[in-house]
């Protein structure tokens, strides 16, 4: 431990749950720290080989902790496992297991730790860190910042292979064929005979002999379902209307519910009266909960009624009255005392932008997430223990809010993830289990599932977060001299950690994130964050910090290389100090046939590059005047995640991505007045439609060498690329999302 | 009242003006008919009536005019609509929550227009909203779809 310097009680916490996880041994060790979960709950015969695979004599479980929410994380999960546990995916179910500290992210912890001592070391003053928060990350299981790939990569695949050596041992104990003369191959042990065992009549033997540790991973070359296109596991079932999701379940005896809360987030329950509610058909009672009513009906419909019947009158919560009073916040949030972080400062930007330094200002709205399927959970609580059935991206924090709020000790509640249809991040928040467990609560041994109305849904979002940048730069001789890049928002790590009753010291590293770790070698360059008190509750939004900042770096360093006279592909390439980003660039300029911004008469190019959890990033946009406005015809997308290892799902991840991206930045934003959010449902949040859409062409390359994901990373680039190639068209500067407030889209 | 779905005639005794969606969902257990607005905003909930793609959440119960078919009855798991079975060839779903109505909007564009041209997907399918970001997947998808039904 010496070589960590000096180290703190924090930080040691930290090293000293790392190493449990396994860094300190180069190695995930499958029966320690930490009891397998699947071995509660066994049935005779059953074989808990690691907490991932599960082989039982009617059939074969892997377990796929990280949450499904559309992103085919239970797919590439069990791609993972299955590769080295040699069985095809129509051989295997997948379940999303327990909630349980064995399935810590680590990834998620690895990166929070990376802002706070870049390099791996712990630097001095690490006292000032978020580290006692990434500790409280540590050993929970959390679907989130892109690492389903990365923090499985390793583990899933260590899983699938020592379960596979323990059936091969399982096998020998029973054949008494040496372990050496065993293969295995589609779910089966071959014996030197060619007689074939399946895994599933090996359950019972190889539940009685110690689980294999450490075995060697397969090289790349031997892979036979890593890197290659599979149908999703879920596609048969998502194209025929059969898959549940979490607003399909329906239980024996389950009350149907919702809530009406208090509009002005955050504030208290006013004065109603349920009087017309209660001539609603089938409205059975209402009661009260933390900030607002739960409305108890025989169906969705009916309870939606009664709720829309109830008069109420709110206190006005705790946000500022207007959106100008936001933005203002924001602006005065550029003093030294704010300052939240500066963790990029090459040269001396001071000096050289002493004077006649370029200056601009943009900025980034509210958004909301809103994914297609309405917030929902049923919850049932007993006097001695709790159920719950949701989608979710945080399923420990449900347990222990479970626990908490019914007096249960946690191992009391049981959590039941569902497939949520979309999230976008909307998932990491839990205020509908925590309703619902508040309803359930008044009517024990009862099913209570709340539905959300999207009126209730989009009303109390916790958005992504407001943003402002300024910037600052010069140029000299046609090239990018200076650029000095000053980001303002409100922290939104802790505004979603206090929600969790979680404190986060230190600096928040998506106050920068997609702006100061860009791999561009300006001789003068700053980035700096400042930490804007909390206005509107906001959440992790996909590519969080990334998904405004990718933009606000952008834009601000086109309108330099603009200045300068140069091209925005060239001078990047110039400027790039990493391979595997200037290959990313290089090869998204090869796929667009680039020729500068205008290739064409009212055609236009944009460009635009964002490095963010880990992956280089780059777009172009083309861009066309049509008669009925700006029409986005093509769009051109490179990435590097070291290892594609679900090509057709990431090809639809970085379309997608591009999408979000596109599609907000054109048309959407969450604005409050008197602490209410001025969209409530579709019509007002706009976002791209099909005929809106470009064709996209997508690339994934593999120089990296950390396997990554790419659940995010599309995300950032796509509005500067945009904005970068209306203003080639129309010579407009968009320095403020939504464009369609500036610029009509056909 | 009395409705039929999917080629199943159901008494249900609801109210009058309950959306046709929720009378779907919550009365028949048809849970493949998805909520996302309840305005008309996102098509998520887009069933046939007589073959005419329609919002059910717009439409109350006891103005159902005809036949309804949803995502289930389209085809089955065993048994695709050559609509479903292109959605799988080209891998469209990401989430897969608004895929119940993209495919009967879709079904309800091929039924009418064999050979659709880019402007017809495009003015057929406005009114379905993806928050994932599958439209170039799904256009894809109309056209295999509408070249297989021709030629059969």
């Amino acid at each position: 431990m010496s070589r960590l310097g000096k180290i703190t009680r924090r930080t040691l916490l930290v090293g000293a749950v790392a190493a449990a996880g396994g860094v300190a041994f180069g190695t995930w060790r499958y029966n320690t720290p930490y009891k397998n979960p699947l071995l509660s709950g066994l049935n005779d015969g059953d074989a808990a080989l690691t907490p991932y695979v599960l082989i039982r004599p009617d059939g074969i479980m892997l377990i796929t902790p990280r949450s499904d929410v559309g992103q085919g994380a239970y797919h590439a999960q069990a791609l993972m496992i299955a590769e080295e546990l040699d069985v095809t995916l129509d051989q295997i179910l997948t379940d999303p297991g327990r909630p349980d500290v064995a399935y810590w992210n680590q990834a998620l912890a690895d990166e929070a730790s990376e802002f706070l001592a870049p390099g791996g070391g712990f630097a001095q003053g690490a006292a000032k860190t978020t580290v006692q928060a990434a500790a409280k990350f540590l050993g929970l299981q959390i679907t989130g910042g892109s690492t389903t790939i990365p923090d499985g990569f390793d583990k899933l695949r260590m899983a699938g292979a020592s379960a596979r050596e323990t059936l091969k041992l399982a096998a020998s104990q029973q054949s008494g064929v040496a372990v050496a003369d065993i293969r295995t191959e589609a779910g089966a042990v071959i014996l030197p005979d060619d007689t074939s065992l399946p895994y599933t009549e090996l359950a019972r033997v190889a539940a009685t002999v110690h689980v294999v540790q450490d075995v060697p991973l397969r090289a790349a070359s031997d892979w036979k379902l890593i890197g290659k296109p599979a149908h999703r596991l879920d596609i048969l079932a998502k194209s025929t209307g059969t898959q549940a999701y979490g607003i399909d379940l329906n239980l024996p005896a389950m009350v149907h519910a919702t809530v009406l809360m208090n509009p002005s987030q955050g504030g208290a329950l006013g004065k109603y009266d349920t009087a017309e509610a209660f001539k609603i058909r089938g409205v059975t009672s209402v009661v009260e909960i933390t900030g607002g009513l739960g409305i108890l009906a025989d169906n969705t419909w009916r309870a939606f009624q009664g709720a829309r019947a109830i008069e109420a009158s709110w206190p006005k919560g705790p946000m500022p009255d207007t959106m100008e009073a936001h933005w203002q916040a924001l602006s005065d949030s550029f003093v030294a005392d704010a300052q939240d972080s500066r963790k990029r400062d090459d040269g001396d930007v001071d000096a050289v932008l002493a004077q006649d330094a370029m200056q601009a200002e943009f900025r980034a709205p509210y958004l909301a997430h809103a994914p297609l399927e309405p917030l929902n959970a049923v919850v049932q609580v007993d006097e001695d223990a709790a159920e719950v059935w949701t989608g979710t991206q945080i399923p420990r924090f449900i347990q222990a809010n479970v626990a908490r709020i019914t007096g249960l000790p946690d191992d009391k509640v049981r959590v039941h993830a569902q497939v949520s249809g979309g999230s976008f991040g909307h998932r990491l928040e839990d205020e509908a289990v925590k309703q619902a467990t508040e309803i359930a609560m008044q009517m024990k041994g009862t099913p209570v599932k709340l539905t959300y109305s999207r009126e209730e849904d989009m009303l109390h979002e916790f958005p992504r977060q407001i943003a402002m940048a300024r910037m600052r730069g010069a140029v000299r001789d046609g090239m990018v001299e200076a650029y000095d890049l000053s980001i303002a928002m409100p922290s939104v790590i802790a505004s979603q950690m206090a929600r969790q009753n979680q404190a986060v010291p230190g600096p928040d590293s998506q106050i920068v994130a997609g702006a100061f770790e860009q791999p561009f070698a300006i001789p003068h360059h700053r980035v700096t964050g400042y930490r804007a008190p909390e206005l509107a509750p906001i959440s992790s939004w996909r590519a969080v910090g990334a998904s405004s900042h990718g933009f606000f770096y952008n834009a601000g360093l086109d309108e330099l290389i603009h200045a300068a006279g140069a091209d925005p592909l060239e001078e990047r390439l110039r400027l790039c100090s990493d391979d595997v980003s200037r290959k990313v660039l290089e090869t998204v300029g090869e796929m667009a046939g680039w020729r500068g911004p205008t290739p064409a008469p009212d055609v236009a190019h944009g460009i635009a590059f964002t490095k963010s959890f880990g992956v280089p990033c780059a777009e172009i946009v083309e861009v066309r005047q049509e008669d009925g406005g700006l029409r986005l015809t093509r769009a051109w997308v490179a990435a590097d995640v070291g290892t594609v290892v679900d090509p057709l799902n990431f090809e639809n991840q970085v379309a997608g991505g591009l999408i979000f991206g596109l599609g907000h930045a054109m048309f959407s934003e969450i604005t409050y007045e008197g602490g209410v959010a001025e969209q409530e449902n579709y019509d007002t949040f706009e976002y791209m439609r099909l005929h809106q859409c470009p064709d996209i062409m997508v690339r994934g390359l593999e120089n990296g060498t950390r396997v990554l994901g790419v659940g995010e990373p599309p995300v950032p680039p796509a509005a500067p690329a945009l904005a970068s190639a209306i203003f080639a068209l129309t010579g407009e500067r968009l320095r403020e999302m939504p464009f369609a407030k500036f610029v009509d889209f056909a | 009242m009395q409705i039929t779905v999917d080629g199943t005639r159901h008494e249900v005794d609801v109210e009058d003006d309950m959306p046709l969606l929720w009378v779907l969902r919550d009365e028949l257990g048809i849970t493949g008919v998805k909520y996302g607005c309840g305005i008309a905003q996102c098509g998520a909930c887009t069933v046939h009536i007589d073959g005419e793609a329609v919002r059910s959440c717009q439409v109350a119960a006891a103005d159902v005019w005809g036949d309804v078919t949803t995502i289930q009855g389209l085809g089955k798991p065993a048994a695709l609509h050559a609509v479903q079975a292109a959605w799988i060839e080209h891998q469209v779903a990401q989430c897969g929550y608004c895929q119940s109505g993209q495919i009967m909007q879709a079904a309800s564009l091929l039924a009418e227009v064999p050979n659709p041209t880019d402007q017809e997907i495009d003015d057929a399918m406005a009114g379905n909203l993806c928050r994932c970001g599958t439209y170039p997947r799904i256009r894809a998808a109309i056209k295999t779809a509408a070249s297989n039904l021709r030629g059969t």
